[in-house]
């Protein structure tokens, strides 16, 4: 492996050696890839909402109105992240089986994940989860429904924003929309091995 | 030989395939357009920057390579270097029997289609299983991918559903609602069996050494958050300098290759989980693969490693699309695959110089490329190679007496002025078995041979 190592750095200095010049990096304004007309002026909750909508996915401003939403569908029974319930459990009432351990071993028991957000993207209809902010990667996964509780103040305007603030955490992921594939005849189909329905909450 | 080697294919793909093939890359192509122009002033710009970014990075990999083997191993990575396909599979091999691992879970790599990792596992007695739905089904029918991001273009439903009951995961049902949600079933328990999950990386900030993987099923996702342990294979070109040019590229990257604004998942991952997080890895390998991209990059064609496999050169492709991806014998299909496959045959170059020159080089790949590869010029170039070489080119017909001619004004003007004759001439009936296949499906156009000098005498005048 070693050997590798050397024969490999190796290799490439013998290939840039007779490059008489190298391509420079080039200097950018990074707003080029932001959609400004798309967000000037607007209210970014506004706008993440009707970004999640063009994706599929569905966004929400009130925690009964998601209990709402899961009971038509006939979602249940679920987890949510034990620090979010206490606040959650009075919109939901009676009817809801809501577990705050996460137990793999029966993970088709889980019609539903609540978990943290740690912000969304405006632009994309993109929510942002990080190790930090998930309780359980796999809650926010492995159900059908998964929701994430997005703070207002949470909100980037846009990509370029999201990537600067990727910080510190070791793993960062962007949600934009429900889990698909088109791989059968260019057929969508939503919910693959991810969730089928992908809401956010946002207060 | 009667065709080139592509010809061959094409000319025995079923016409159902062909139709499906063309229909869902155009209909890609159209998509990806309208977007990147109703969204962004100026696309093309947003191209040619990122084109200038990844040259930058792989013509400094001496630079970003050790840099970003010191971010990684800070993050708590464990990094290694694979100079070879065999070499890349030995070290994944190894990673597995220290860890005493016998079952993997694969998000869609294509470097793993390269050094053939699943049945290279598979002969060591240890489980492979493709997650990505394409994938999956490449996998359990021995088949190979036909597209770089849509593995089974290939392939209808009814074949799917047929080999799926085969495999006793259902009987047979052709809705793809229904092939989708037994997948899902299937494959979740698999995830959470598993020990290790493996994926590629779609890039690689120096900077911060944060690995980015986009997929849109969620299962690169569900390897991280089931598995314990994370190899991640990466062919060394992947770097991108900063954090902040990711954002260009991610712009980029899924528009181009499946009309989206992003991918449904884009993660971006800097070392095994945090401590404090129940789910995912606790140990986390990274593999540099070379498996003769450094050949690659001391060519004269180092520009396609700026690639990043979003397909949109395949969905544009007029040969590909009549051709479908198998046609190329190559892992990587279509004009990126006319440049990089006979490359990285390295001294078996020979055996894939046929590629490059299934191609009109019309220019259209290098006009959706989100690097903005010239993809026209390296062709030539190849071909250049090839001729260089004396690699014997079947099916093309001599060029001698058309070059003897182009060169001798005398003979060209008596040519043009014999070309009349040729209104006459029954073409099919010629016994040159190129042009016949070539008048099978065409005519000639009235000579008019001349015509364009008198225009200019006249002109001049």
């Amino acid at each position: 492996m070693t050997d590798d190592r050397e024969a490999i750095f190796s290799r490439v200095r013998g290939a840039l050696a007779p490059l008489r010049e190298r391509a420079p990096l080039p200097q950018y304004d990074a707003d080029m890839a932001v959609l400004r007309k798309m967000i000037a002026g607007r209210d970014l909750a506004e706008l993440l909402a009707e970004r999640m909508k063009r994706v599929s996915a569905h966004a929400y401003t009130s925690a009964a109105a998601v209990a709402d939403f899961l009971k038509a569908g006939g979602w249940t029974r679920g987890y949510c992240d034990p620090a979010l319930w206490p606040q959650l459990a009075p919109h939901f009432g009676a009817g809801f089986t809501v577990e705050t351990d996460f137990d793999r071993k029966r993970v088709d028991d889980y019609a539903f994940g609540i978990t943290r957000a740690a912000g969304a993207v405006a632009e994309s209809g993109t929510i942002v989860l990080n190790d930090a902010a998930t309780s359980r990667r796999l809650a926010a996964l492995a159900p059908w429904v998964h929701i994430a509780v997005v703070e207002r103040a949470a909100i980037f305007s846009d990509l370029t924003q999201a990537v600067a603030a990727l910080g510190q955490d070791r793993n960062v992921i962007w949600v934009t929309g429900p889990s698909k594939t088109a791989d059968v005849e260019g057929i969508l189909i939503e919910g693959v091995h991810g969730p089928g329905v992908q809401i956010a909450l946002i207060v | 030989m009667r065709f080139q080697p592509i010809d061959q294919y094409s000319a025995g793909l079923k016409a159902d395939t062909r139709a499906s093939v063309y229909q869902s890359t155009k209909s890609t192509h159209e998509k990806r357009t309208k977007l990147l122009f109703d969204q962004f002033a100026a696309p093309d710009r947003l191209r040619e920057l990122a084109g200038e970014i990844k040259q930058h990075a792989i013509e400094n990999l001496d630079t970003y390579l050790p840099q970003v083997e010191a971010r990684l191993k800070a993050n708590g990575a464990q990094v290694h270097w694979a100079g070879t396909a065999e070499s890349a599979c030995a070290a994944v091999l190894k990673i597995m029997r220290d860890r005493g691992a016998t079952k993997m879970v694969k998000a869609k790599t294509m470097v793993s289609e390269e050094i053939e990792l699943a049945h290279y596992l598979e002969k060591h007695g240890l489980e492979a299983l493709e997650t990505d739905l394409g994938e999956f089904i490449v996998q359990i029918d021995d088949d190979h991918p036909s597209h770089i991001v849509r593995p089974i273009i290939h392939k209808n439903r009814r074949e799917i559903a047929t080999s799926f009951e085969r495999e006793g995961l259902g009987a047979y049902n052709d809705d793809p609602g229904t092939i989708t949600r037994r997948a899902r079933h299937f494959l979740r328990h698999k995830y959470l069996e598993a020990d290790v999950g493996l994926t590629g990386a779609n890039f690689v900030s120096a900077e911060s050494g944060r690995i980015v993987l986009v997929t849109n099923e969620g299962n690169s996702r569900f390897c991280l958050a089931a598995t314990k342990c994370h190899i991640a294979l990466v062919g060394i070109e992947k770097i991108v300098p900063r954090d902040r040019d990711l954002s260009i590229l991610l712009n980029l990257l899924g528009r181009s290759g499946t009309a989206q604004d992003l991918t449904v998942y884009t993660e971006f991952i800097s070392g095994p989980k945090s401590p404090a997080q129940p789910d995912g890895p606790e140990e986390m390998h990274v593999i540099f693969v070379d498996n003769g991209r450094t050949e690659v990059l001391a060519s004269d064609c180092r520009e396609i490693l700026r690639c990043i496999r979003c397909g949109a050169c395949l969905n544009v492709c007029p040969v590909y699309r009549q051709a479908s991806g198998h046609a190329y014998r190559s892992v990587y299909p279509g004009p990126v695959g006319a440049v990089l496959s006979p490359l990285l045959m390295k001294d078996k170059f020979p055996q894939k110089a046929d590629l490059p020159k299934a191609s009109s080089l019309c220019g259209a790949c290098n006009e959706v490329c989100p690097v903005n590869i010239p993809i026209p010029d390296l062709l030539l170039r190849l071909r250049n190679r090839a001729k260089e070489e004396n690699v014997p080119s079947p099916g093309t017909p001599p060029m001698g007496a058309w070059a003897l001619m182009a060169s001798q004004p005398t003979a060209w003007k008596a040519a043009l002025a014999g070309g009349k004759l040729l209104n006459y001439v029954p073409t099919k009936l010629i016994p040159v078995p190129a042009l016949q296949a070539w008048a099978d499906k065409r005519a000639l156009p009235a000579w008019r041979g001349g015509e364009f000098r008198k225009w200019m005498r006249q002109r001049a005048q």
